[in-house]
């Protein structure tokens, strides 16, 4: 290598350095709601951490002398008709609707992130086939889809997560796929192609990279549609079953008492509402803040 | 400028075209004739200049020869051996010694790489350095050869600017330590200050440079080309039209294209300007999807005879290795 040359571009010429992550934190804190859905967040994963540590009561403890008890110091939320603490319920019910979100969101994730990579990348043959078996599982809302995958496989947990993963891939599939054709146009991709990198290479440290940031969006908007799906599932009485405490079946059982006692349904109602919300309120928020056509603006 | 006689690179009849497909069976109905029977040779050290307008298929040569394009027909020798038909596993090679330089500096560089880790890349892909250290000061120097501070390296593409950008992306054509290097319109895109420098530094490259560097510089700029080139060619949908050195190509230029697009460049002497003579082709560009028979010019041509729609003129020596397909001139 010959001698070093005029420097044209020395450090001080260029401009200072963006800090991506401080815009990023300003554009995404500087509404008042976000505080109050990563407040609700940041709750629901300390109860369903430390659920059995503060739940004054077990999940399925029966209390038959104090059935249907109004909220007293004893029963913060009453009790049901079998006289189970719905207080406690609900914080174990968190649990539930955490491990059950985050389990299948992530796994679509992986499943749809891998499809639709393979897809757009391939093209051809492969996206045809890939794809149009997607539009497909897309044809059924995701709801029915859910409920026969449930009916066919059974109840539990394991179960509902396969069903809501299988019903979710194709929206990933589908994100990931578009993001893939459009990111693959980019010259830098034909760069590393003239450099001599292998497709695999290219895929993981290039495209991927480049497709991230509409993932941590859909991921986390998608995580409070499937809490709200467990939800719909277990309140049809095939999704979570007994010992396994789940909100929606929580509205389910409460649902008859709803003249005499509404705070059995309303106490999972609003807690699952409040789950799907905040979930919501974050992925908008990291939509804008993550939008490039912000970058400088805000 | 020093140039052996050593041919580095010789493309034979190198055809390209494109399949239009339709349908969900992709049945193919048509063929984009984008290069239809190319020929050139380069000699090792030489800077060969592509011109010719948008479309006519310059691009597509540069990618055939770096074989970023399986190229339909034709050969393509480089260093004494036919690459045009060599299975994507054995490109690898070949990659390390054919490089590109794109056009568009925003868009060749990955958003989320850093600019060093941009310029390393070839280091990684060829494992051409031994370890970090080595590695880094391979970068290191890479970035002071094209003028930038490796102070720098840490940063991201969008916190340079366009020229700055170009000079990344010369970096990392460089770092395989190539033979041949693939200009494809590298100061389009640029300010045309911005533009000397970089053409200075394609030039200095090109002394300082442990193997001789060969380029092929295409553009649609004819005053740039004439800067740099040793050799000029004019494309015209998709073939050669006329092939000689700069000076020559500037002051006789036989063929009638070649005639048409030097009078369209504009002479900075507005009296100049106002009394020069310039030669209007009737027309459209027609499309290579169809391509005129015989001569592609001659519906536009202004001294074309009968003859010129039913042959396909021959690319030859008018003497002193001044090439020109034309049967008229």
């Amino acid at each position: 290598m010959p001698e070093a040359k005029v420097i044209v571009a020395k450090e001080a010429d260029v401009e200072p350095r963006i800090n991506e992550w401080k815009r990023f934190c300003r554009v995404f804190l500087a509404r008042k709601i976000i505080w109050l859905a990563l407040f609700v967040i940041a709750l629901l994963l300390f109860t369903a951490v430390f659920g059995p540590w503060l739940a004054p009561y077990k999940p399925n403890e029966q209390n038959l002398a104090d059935s249907m008890a109004p909220p007293s110091r004893k029963h913060l939320l009453g009790t049901d008709r079998l006289g189970i603490d719905t207080f406690s319920r609900l914080i174990y019910g968190a649990r539930t609707a955490l491990i059950v979100g985050v389990a299948t969101s992530f796994t679509s994730a992986i499943v749809g992130t891998l499809l639709g990579m393979v897809a757009g990348f391939m093209g051809g043959v492969v996206n045809t086939v890939i794809m149009r078996f997607m539009d497909a599982l897309m044809g059924f809302p995701m709801i029915v889809l859910a409920l026969l995958l449930a009916g066919v496989l059974g109840s539990g947990m394991l179960n509902i997560i396969i069903a809501l993963t299988v019903a979710n891939v194709p929206g990933y599939t589908r994100l990931m796929c578009g993001m893939t054709l459009s990111v693959k146009e980019n010259d830098y991709i034909m760069a590393q192609r003239s450099i001599g990198s292998s497709s695999f290479r290219i895929l993981a440290k290039h495209i991927f990279p480049n497709t991230l940031q509409p993932m941590v969006v859909m991921l986390t908007t998608s995580l409070g549609g499937i809490i709200l799906a467990e939800a719909s599932l277990s309140f049809l009485g095939i999704g979570i079953v007994p010992p396994d405490v789940a909100w929606g079946s929580m509205v389910a059982d409460g649902y008859k008492y709803l003249q005499t006692n509404p705070i059995l349904s309303f106490a999972p109602g609003i807690c699952i509402m409040l789950v799907v919300f905040s979930f919501n309120i974050i992925g908008d928020g990291l939509r804008d803040a993550l939008d490039p056509r912000l970058r400088g603006t805000l | 400028m020093s140039q052996s006689n050593e041919i580095i690179l010789k493309v034979n009849d190198l055809k390209m075209y494109f399949p239009v497909t339709r349908g969900l069976l992709r049945k193919k109905v048509a063929e984009i004739k984008a290069v239809d029977g190319v020929s050139f040779e380069l000699k090792k050290g030489e800077t060969l200049g592509l011109v010719g307008e948008s479309g006519c298929g310059k691009t597509t040569v540069g990618r055939c020869v770096s074989r970023l394009y399986q190229p339909t027909g034709g050969e393509i020798i480089f260093e004494g051996e036919d690459i045009a038909a060599l299975p994507e596993k054995d490109l690898k090679r070949i990659r390390r010694k054919v490089s590109l330089i794109f056009q568009d500096p925003y868009s060749s560089l990955d958003p989320r790489q850093s600019a060093g880790s941009i310029v390393g890349e070839p280091l990684i892909v060829h494992k051409i350095t031994k370890d970090k250290i080595d590695y880094h000061r391979r970068v290191e120097t890479l970035f002071q050869l094209v003028g930038l501070d490796p102070a720098l390296m840490n940063r991201y593409p969008h916190e340079f600017s366009g020229g700055q950008r170009q000079r990344i992306g010369i970096a990392r054509s460089l770092a395989s330590n190539p033979s041949l290097i693939i200009c494809d319109e590298p100061v389009s895109a640029l300010d045309v200050s911005i533009q000397a420098q970089i053409i200075n530094l394609l030039l200095d490259l090109k002394e300082a440079g442990e193997t001789e560097l060969t380029y092929i510089f295409i553009a649609h700029d004819l005053s740039v080309v004439k800067h740099i080139s040793d050799r000029v060619a004019v494309m015209y949908l998709g073939r050669i039209v006329e092939l000689t050195t700069p000076q020559e190509l500037y002051e006789n230029p036989l063929h009638p294209y070649t005639q048409a697009l030097l009078s369209a460049v504009p002479v900075p002497d507005p009296e100049i300007e106002e009394k020069r003579e310039r030669i209007i082709l009737e027309g459209e560009v027609p499309s290579p999807l169809n391509p005129p028979s015989g001569c592609a010019l001659h519906q536009r041509c202004p001294i074309a005879k009968p003859e010129c729609r039913e042959v396909i003129p021959p690319l030859s020596d008018r003497g002193g290795g001044h090439l020109v397909a034309c049967i008229r001139a």
